[in-house]
């Protein structure tokens, strides 16, 4: 997390952790993963709702409002917090989806968000990858979803790629391709043509999902903005997903860092501390510099996106492929110092190990970052 | 630094300053930066001329303290003179170490008087200064370093050897730190002691490096004196001034000194400008391979996250969130980025790394290849730097040491060399 927060940052944060911690501690994330079919509770999800969960990037008219004023700053700490515990819940697609409801939605769509924010309902975001190196790691064999204009409106057809509670939103916003561009349309659950096929994810408790068109008719009144703006609008829904995203891995690794040195101060081999050998505490070094180095690059990349910098394209990128290869780094570095309860199931290692893996593979790998960061370069 | 709010606003400060840098700095020559500029003026004669037009313009020293010549400014206000500086020629002689190390250390422990007689000096361009700490006999362990001063009463005589000082065949005095106690454990007779370079007793020699350069030097000391009005802090504390002096060269070669004016080394922070391996991409006409563009973007991110590490690691420090030791964060990430880059570099190089037509610059990243480890070698080992930060950063256990607690003369250590003849 930034350092410097303000003293009403601070308390957010603390009462977030300390809800978390109350509420779902890692062995109520384990019977989670087994008993609930949804992945998290949905009165549980309430009562985060009405800590501002839902409600940092939506404006003040429409019932919104951060604590500081740069709402990914603020809505980051949750987010961390979150990632500490492996928490449950659809936190970036419901985020990404108010924000854009907030921004650019018509006064029918924005009655959506009522409901977002209280928590009663949950969003999915099913967006193209904009990622323009559309080199061969950047193929996502299964995702594509297509619109074909009509007289009042759009029909849809195609699978996306799997995303995060698509099973489970009462609502989806999918960008979809046109022959000459995109349109990002809102489409309520129980849409006649909308199906979802589940997919296996890594993580335990974030449930991912497929969703099919299949002759989906949609009124013009479904149209998310325009579609002349809909690839910028794609780039801004990106920018809050992978801040959201940054900030979620920097607090997994932050805890599995902080539980591993623990560890090595407290166990002994050959009458000393783990972290007293020399070849040990030089790992330990090297990690703490990674992650003292992506909690900065989450941070400049939220602040970015806060600011409307016209570096944030970049910046999201630059955090996404540096956090995006080196939390992973980190966790299996922490697994081998835990020797081998680290790769069991019982240990908790996994959860985070799941966690931050499937975060990387979401809303482009470090390889599509760096070919976004490639382009801006000109090369 | 902690004065009343500055009367002018940093933009305002900012346009002011490209107004004069136009009327007033000569712009770097077509395919020059400031790096190379350094590189040819041996003498730092340029470098001297330079800091003097900055110094009369009121922009030398923008973070230094006014009574001492600078502008007392914010470092928020340094950071846009240097935005504001590229393209022109700059003084970057000056900033490392002579203004980003020695004179901060000076300003932390001179008395009053040392102070008056030197930073202005500095900052006028008339005097560039350089450490003479690391030996012969050792490196990483700098409180075991053998180099004696011996007190007759108001003077001191200096006998021994320093090494790796970077420019001394041309800097003009020097923050020494030497021996003078060899009864009691090591950090606890030591001295630092201002010392002219160029009198009578010692002795410069350039030391030729892999990649042709002879910017490092080696000194010999043959009954050198110096007056006790130069010792900076007490008799026998040389090991608190070092230790402040060498925070300020992690500072300093992390890149978060307030006290460098204008680019030197390195892309980090570059903003803006196609860096040398987007060139190198060009130049081999590799736009579009996806390793290079791969291999380039790498570089990139890393340059950025070096700089946003950097921000949080002196925010940290600052305001106490961190210990001091934290910079060696900033430093081993520069480090081991440097590394980084030079792999790149030799990858996107490729075959015309090892023989090429002169000027080519695949050919140029082959022979800066053997460098690598210069930057993670200077101003502490990366291994130094690690160990620093799992001790005194992540609080782990400190490695064994045979000479902790006992008297210098009483552990084994190495012997000071003499000059070659």
């Amino acid at each position: 997390m930034d350092l410097g927060l303000t003293d009403d940052q601070q308390l957010f944060q603390e009462t977030t952790r300390k809800f978390l911690e109350d509420t779902c501690p890692l062995d109520e994330v384990r019977k989670i993963a087994e008993d609930e079919v949804e992945g998290f509770n949905r009165a549980w999800w309430r009562r985060g709702a009405e800590l501002g969960w839902m409600s940092m990037l939506v404006s003040e008219d429409h019932g919104g409002g951060c604590i500081s004023g740069n709402a990914r700053a603020d809505l980051s700490l949750v987010a961390e917090e979150m990632g500490r515990l492996v928490s449950p819940g659809p936190l970036v697609p419901t985020n990404v989806v108010a924000a854009a409801m907030s921004r650019l939605g018509t006064a029918a769509q924005r009655e959506h968000l009522e409901g977002l924010i209280s928590g009663e309902s949950v969003a999915a975001w099913c967006s193209v990858g904009p990622y323009p190196g559309s080199g061969p790691m950047t193929h996502r064999a299964d995702g594509e979803v297509r619109a074909v204009k009509t007289d009042g409106g759009y029909v849809l057809d195609g699978v996306s790629a799997p995303v995060e509670a698509g099973a489970q939103a009462d609502l989806v916003v999918v960008t979809a391709r046109l022959d000459d561009g995109l349109v990002q349309l809102v489409v309520p659950a129980g849409t006649p043509g909308l199906t979802t096929q589940a997919a296996q994810s890594l993580d335990l408790v974030r449930r991912f999902a497929c969703i099919r068109f299949e002759q989906v008719e949609l009124s013009a009144d479904a149209v998310l903005g325009e579609p002349e703006t809909a690839a910028g609008e794609v780039e801004r829904q990106l920018e809050d997903a992978v801040v959201l995203q940054c900030a979620a891995m920097v607090g997994a690794v932050t805890r599995v860092f902080e539980f591993t040195v623990e560890y090595g101060e407290d166990r002994y081999s050959f009458g000393r501390p783990l972290v007293s050998y020399q070849a040990l505490k030089h790992r330990f070094a090297d990690m703490k510099m990674w992650l003292e180095a992506s909690h900065a690059s989450a941070g400049a990349a939220a602040r970015a996106v806060d600011a409307g910098s016209p570096l944030a394209p970049e910046l999201i990128s630059v955090a996404k492929s540096y956090i995006g290869d080196h939390g992973p780094m980190i966790v299996q570095e922490c697994v081998q110092f835990h020797g081998g309860i680290g790769v069991t199931w019982d240990h908790d290692l996994h959860l985070y190990l799941r966690r931050v893996t499937q975060d990387r593979t979401q809303f482009g790998t470090p390889h599509d970052h760096r070919e976004r960061v490639a382009s801006m370069l000109g090369i | 630094m902690d004065q009343a709010p500055p009367a002018e606003d940093v933009e305002a400060f900012r346009l002011r300053a490209r107004r004069w840098l136009g009327d007033t700095m000569p712009r770097l020559p077509e395919g020059m930066d400031n790096w190379r500029l350094t590189i040819e003026d041996e003498m730092a004669t340029n470098a001297r001329q330079l800091q003097r037009l900055l110094f009369d313009g009121g922009f030398a020293g923008i973070c230094y303290p006014v009574e001492y010549g600078g502008q007392g400014l914010p470092r928020e206000y340094q950071r846009a003179f240097t935005q504001e500086s590229f393209g022109y020629q700059m003084p970057t002689t000056f900033n490392v170490p002579t203004l980003s190390i020695l004179a901060p250390t000076l300003l932390d422990f001179g008395t009053e008087e040392q102070k008056l007689r030197h930073i202005p000096a500095i900052l006028r361009g008339d005097e560039l200064w350089v450490q003479f700490l690391s030996e012969p006999s050792g490196g990483s362990d700098l409180a075991g370093l053998v180099t004696q001063a011996t007190r007759d009463g108001d003077v001191f005589a200096l006998n021994g050897s320093k090494i790796w000082s970077s420019g001394a065949f041309r800097a003009d005095y020097s923050l020494c730190l030497a021996r003078t106690d060899p009864h009691v454990p090591k950090h606890q007779g030591l001295t630092m002691f201002i010392v002219k370079i160029h009198q009578p007793g010692i002795e410069v020699q350039r030391i030729k490096m892999v990649n042709g350069t002879a910017e490092f030097c080696q000194e010999f000391f043959d009954d050198v004196l110096i007056p006790a009005t130069d010792v900076v802090g007490g008799v026998n504390d040389g090991w608190t001034v070092a230790s402040r002096l060498l925070y300020h060269e992690r500072d300093a070669v992390g890149g978060g000194s307030p006290y460098t004016s204008g680019l030197g080394m390195g892309d980090a922070g570059k903003g803006g400008q196609r860096s040398d391996l987007e060139d190198l991409v060009v130049s081999t006409g590799q736009q579009g391979n996806m390793t290079a563009r791969q291999l380039v973007a790498e570089a990139r991110v890393n340059d950025r996250v070096q700089q946003q590490l950097i921000d949080r690691v002196t925010q940290g420090i600052r305001s106490g969130a961190m210990p001091g030791p934290a910079g060696s964060l900033s430093r081993l990430f520069a480090a081991t980025n440097s590394e980084r880059r030079f792999d790149i570099g030799l990858e996107i190089a490729g075959a015309g790394a090892g023989a090429s037509v002169t000027g080519d610059l695949a050919g140029m990243w082959g022979e800066s290849f053997l460098s690598r480890q210069s930057n993670s070698l200077g101003g502490g080992s990366n291994e130094m730097q690690r160990n620093i930060i799992s001790e005194r950063v992540l609080g782990m256990p400190r490695e064994f040491a045979a000479d902790r607690d006992r008297p210098f003369d009483e552990v084994r250590h190495n012997r000071s060399p003499q000059p070659r003849s």
